[in-house]
């Protein structure tokens, strides 16, 4: 094997310079030193190469050698993805952990699938049939939640020579295509470079809701499925409960999620959770769909760079399978930072606050890669890949350079606010700062089936809004001195933050919330607020209102399982609105 | 720290700058490497490389670099990354910044000498931490419970008695039905001599001594001594914990100092800035330490961190608290103006989380309504707090029947709940016991964060017969 080596001039953390490298491309992986670190080519000038490290460089010497690969960062595709944990550049921490023990120790190179497992095979193709990149090959059952598709791979396209069933490992082949280029063997693997997004043959309009039984998200500030969205906050607002609440409950088929720079513990939560968690649609355990990334804060930095895109690549891949993915990331501002220190270490030019240059490039191409698609092949098959970010600015100041550039290229925002974590109002989701731009298009999904849904929606936003005008009064007034209307604005924007706003993920019956729900319960507290609002304007005070026990039941439905037990909290309010009224017009007679 | 393997000699510095030094015309250098530097009058500094070139290498120098002529150095490099010795004999011992004995002791027998810069826990060989510590705090207990293996910083500012906390806690904690008492290692970063005195005076008195661990850098020690310190520290949790079985809880102070002198080298090397001069990778750093506490699967030990920090100015916005609560696993916030109003402990429990305590508390482990209660603590002192505020612009007299039941609540909790004594230790039933009390301020129907079946079985007593009257 004639191998091209390199020599190593400078060692600096994670980046390193190396000369008599002519030849060599960006994004080449390399194995640097002695111990054959993984690296990667980020930048070249004449034969030399500046190289981002995956592993510590510690001990790491000028001289000695760097070995080329003349391949770039892949990911590994096939079977056996699924419920697996990786690290930023796909290494399994499974099989590390039961190979090396409980810290990760340098060096380590094993393939992220496992080589010596079996799967079953059944073709779906034949001897004699024309295939094109994308087409289906056959199928492999990878869990009881999925049904992993094998795919051939974009490009190529060729006759069927031979095609088996039966138990293969990801090296065997599993048949023969002819192609232009001659004969080639069809294996279940395929590999695709990170940083190139997976193509697709069109993109389609969103139009249908990624459900994540969480009220403020489906009601209020919905996600389409191929849609993106941010969420900022500063720390303890929320943000990774959040992404876990949506890793366990959304309603896609695959869900990728990706700890980018966090803590570890955080992980440990998801591994420990997800096994034993159960799909509120399928029944089966939420780990049999999803993948977990796993490059934590102390983990080198630069393989904390290539984590979101090892992540949307594997995600790409079960689009491509015809599968709504979900891929949420936390949080891309470590991500961002790991530019940022690479950069800083090349002394490059920075714009602002360090980061360089290039980050709002970096942060669009990242968030192009959602979207819904007719995917490649000869069939019309459908799939998406919806991003969820976590933006963790400093100081919780969102005028910084990451919060407002992924704000440029995401369509729904939900903005984390401290004083309502403070509170421990959670979901700590800002009514009023947030934004979805799908509302429009997602309303026809809802109205179809909850015909109230829009109108409701629209009432209790424009009712939050006037609320926190008259709390800006009520704050130098006090609240006693209102009118009785706008205390009975208070009132109803109480209820609708504790009734339907707030969220406990930790709550057994509140975690998740079906669509049927929301909507009625949503409509509920509007109907009262109406029915409220024509009593204080017919005289009925504000304190008789308040002194109804019964109103408080609008806060307890979120703890209800059944649509009846909703009813007869509503029944009993409506009952003693119905008597104040009465009284009412008593006092008049 | 121990530089023994013997290895390449120079003389040849070109430059130092600050606590930085270049020397040229070295090869085979290898990144981090450790480096021992004689003076000209035969005394020792050790340093480490910080980038290694064909021909020139940028160490850092640990200890005084004043007055250091290049002429007359000489340099040795080491061959290898900084290493600490460590040993069940650590325990009880005292040693300074970089790890050599201060308190008259021999040199401690050592069983293994170890990278200090550790390596990271594979995230799934971790253990999700799940034991409930009984501090005997009420306000942390039963609000921001401490969780064993937790990293749970306090967020100080300067003169508020944030080494009183740790003190009380370091005595009381116990996890429940457990006999084992903690490991107990400190490490002091640029804190001044009186206050670290404070800490092996109290740890004498409990008898705490004999299974501490000292790691002593103090404010007059070099500066640049606190990068290596914490990692010695901890490189020590990590033997006790993982190799001897223990339950540690490290105690680091002060975490601002440390990014001081981070900061202090990152500038030297005339590194881009991130916010307020501190470098970009400050995050980084600190999660490298932070991360190294928690439990491992098949270990019977643990890391417990309390990291205390003074916030400058009192800002929690400032990049020192700021990045540390984006790694820690919570905070706990002191307050100047509770401390001004005589609370002990003056914890800001609005600012504070702990982000393990879900998980750690409830049926089985504290009381079913652990969880429900301290929401319920959380939402009604928040609401006292704006009331408190509105009546500072109105007077109370202004404030409707509801902002003053929530007013007299917030009252009522910080006498009564926040404030205890250096000396009071509360169980977590106490703890429960006095929340539903003070919650008898307001109307039942306000505790809309309880259920119901929990407001039914513990809601005292008396009220309640006087309720239903
Ligand atoms: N939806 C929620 N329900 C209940 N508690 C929540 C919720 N969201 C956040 N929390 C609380 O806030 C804490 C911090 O949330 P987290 O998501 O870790 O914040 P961030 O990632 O923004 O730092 C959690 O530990 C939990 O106690
Ligand atoms: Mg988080």
């Amino acid at each position: 094997m004639s191998e091209e080596i390199g020599i190593i001039d400078k060692v600096s953390g994670p980046v390193v310079w190396a000369s008599k490298m002519a030849g060599a491309e960006i994004g080449e992986v390399v194995h640097v030193g002695e111990g054959k670190f993984i690296g990667e080519i980020i930048r070249l000038a004449k034969d030399t190469a500046v190289i981002q490290v995956y592993e510590s460089t510690s001990g790491v010497k000028p001289g000695e050698p760097v070995y080329r690969t003349k391949k770039p960062l892949r990911a590994e595709l096939g079977p056996g993805l699924i419920s697996s944990v990786y690290d930023g550049i796909q290494r399994p921490l499974e099989v590390i952990r039961e190979k090396t023990g409980y810290t990760i120790t340098r060096g380590v190179s094993i393939p992220a699938l496992l080589r010596d497992k079996k799967w079953f095979f059944t073709p779906t193709v034949k001897e004699g049939d024309k295939v094109l990149g994308g087409d289906i090959l056959g199928v492999v059952e990878e869990t009881s939640l999925v049904q992993h598709f094998i795919l051939l791979p974009p490009f190529m396209k060729g006759e069927i020579k031979e095609i088996n069933e039966g138990e293969f490992t990801v090296k065997d082949p599993i048949g023969v295509i002819q192609t232009k280029e001659g004969r080639k063997n069809l294996y279940m693997k395929q590999e695709w470079p990170v940083r190139i997004p997976r193509p697709v043959k069109e993109r389609l309009r969103l139009v249908e809701p990624l459900l994540t039984g969480q009220r403020i998200i489906d009601t209020v500030f919905p996600i389409p499925k191929g849609g993106t969205a941010a969420i900022p906050g500063g720390f303890g607002t929320g943000k990774t409960v959040m992404l876990h609440q949506i890793a366990k409950w959304a309603d896609a088929k695959v869900i990728i999620y990706i700890g980018c720079g966090e803590r570890g513990n955080e992980m440990t939560d998801v591994l420990k959770e997800f096994p034993e968690l159960t799909d509120p649609k399928t029944g089966e355990k939420l780990i049999k769909r999803t993948i977990l990334i796993a490059n934590t804060s102390n983990m080198p930095v630069a393989a904390r760079e290539a984590s979101i895109y090892m992540g949307v690549t594997l995600g790409e891949y079960y689009r491509d399978q015809g599968y709504d993915v979900a891929v949420v990331a936390d949080s891309t501002s470590r991500w961002a930072e790991a530019l940022r220190e690479i950069s800083g270490r090349l002394e490059e030019m920075p714009a602002e606050r360090g980061y360089p240059a290039y980050l709002p490039t970096r942060l669009a191409e990242f968030y192009e890669r959602a979207g819904r698609a007719i995917l490649l092949g000869s069939q019309q098959r459908l799939g998406s890949v919806t991003i969820m970010g976590a933006v963790s600015p400093p100081g919780g100041d969102f005028s910084e350079p990451v919060t407002q550039h992924t704000k440029r290229f995401i369509s729904v925002f939900w903005a984390l606010d401290k004083d309502l974590a403070f509170r421990r109002h959670f979901p700590a989701i800002n009514w009023i700062t947030s934004y979805s731009q799908y509302v429009e298009i997602l309303k026809d999904w809802w109205v179809k089936q909850f015909p109230n849904w829009y109108r409701d929606r629209e009432e209790m936003l424009s009712l939050l809004t006037e609320a926190s005008r008259v709390e800006e009064i009520a704050k130098i007034i006090g609240e006693s001195a209102l009118p009785d209307d706008q205390q009975l604005t208070l009132l109803a924007a109480y209820l609708i933050k504790e009734g339907f706003l707030t969220q406990n993920a930790f709550s057994e019956v509140d975690s998740y919330c079906f669509p049927w729900k929301q909507s009625k319960m949503l409509s509920i507290i509007m109907e009262f607020y109406r029915e409220a609002k024509k009593l204080i304007s017919k005289g009925v005070s504000i304190d008789d209102l308040r002194g109804l026990r019964e109103i408080m039941g609008l806060v307890r439905m979120k703890e209800k399982k059944t649509s009846e037990e909703i009813d007869e909290i509503w029944r009993k309010i409506k009952d003693k609105l119905e008597q104040l009224a009465k009284k009412e017009v008593e006092v008049i007679l | 720290m121990t530089l023994e393997t013997a290895g390449l000699h120079y003389i040849g510095v070109r430059e130092v700058k600050g606590s930085l030094m270049v020397i040229e015309n070295v090869s085979g250098v290898g990144y981090d490497e450790v480096v021992e530097v004689v003076m000209a009058d035969g005394s020792k500094r050790s340093g480490r490389v910080l980038e290694a070139a064909k021909d020139y290498a940028i160490v850092q120098i640990f200890g005084e670099t004043e007055g250091l002529d290049t002429q007359k150095v000489s340099v040795r490099f080491t061959g290898t990354a900084m290493t600490t010795p460590v040993s069940i004999e650590l325990l009880g011992r005292m040693f300074n910044g970089l790890g050599e004995p201060i308190d008259g002791g021999p040199k401690p027998m050592f069983e293994d000498k170890r990278d200090i810069n550790g390596a990271p826990l594979n995230p799934s060989a971790r253990e999700y931490p799940n034991d409930f510590i009984q501090t005997g705090i009420s306000a942390i207990d039963g609000m921001n419970s401490l969780i064993r293996g937790q990293k749970l910083p306090i967020f100080s500012g300067a003169g508020l008695p944030h080494n009183k906390l740790a003190v009380q806690i370091a005595r009381q904690a116990t996890v429940l039905g457990e006999e084992e008492e903690f490991a107990l290692v400190f490490a002091a970063m640029g804190i001044k001599n009186e206050e670290a005195r404070f800490f092996i005076k109290e740890f004498e008195d409990t008898g705490a001594l004999e299974r501490s661990v000292v790691y002593l850098n103090l404010a007059n020690d070099p500066t640049i001594e606190r990068i290596i310190t914490p990692r010695i520290a901890l490189t020590a949790a990590e033997y006790l914990a993982f190799d001897q079985n223990m339950h540690v809880l490290v105690i680091l102070t002060d975490m601002t100092n440390y990014a001081e002198a981070l900061r202090e080298i990152s500038a030297a090397r005339e590194e881009v800035p991130s916010r307020k001069g501190y470098p970009g990778y400050l995050y980084t750093d600190l999660a490298t330490i932070y991360e190294r506490a928690g439990r491992v699967k098949g270990k019977k030990g643990s890391i417990t961190q309390m990291p205390i920090l003074t916030m400058p100015d009192d800002d929690i916005t400032h990049p020192i608290p700021d990045l540390s609560g984006y790694i820690t696993e919570g905070q706990i916030v002191l307050s100047r103006e509770l401390d001004a109003k005589g609370i002990y402990p003056p914890i800001n429990v609005l600012d504070s989380l702990s982000r393990l305590m879900q998980k750690g508390i409830g049926k089985g482990k504290t009381r079913e309504d652990h969880k429900n209660v301290s929401d319920q603590l959380y939402l009604a002192y928040s609401e006292g707090v704006k009331s408190r505020d509105l009546a500072r612009i109105i007077g109370e007299k202004g404030l409707s029947e509801r902002e003053r039941y929530f007013l007299e609540f917030a009252n009522q909790f910080e006498k009564k709940f926040l404030n205890q004594g250096f000396y009071e230790n509360r169980t977590i039933e106490r703890t429960l016991e006095i929340a539903w009390e003070i919650l008898t301020v307001i109307p039942k129907s306000e505790l809309i964060r309880i259920k119901e079946e929990y407001i039914e079985k513990y809601y005292p007593r008396e009220v309640r017969v006087e309720e239903e009257r």
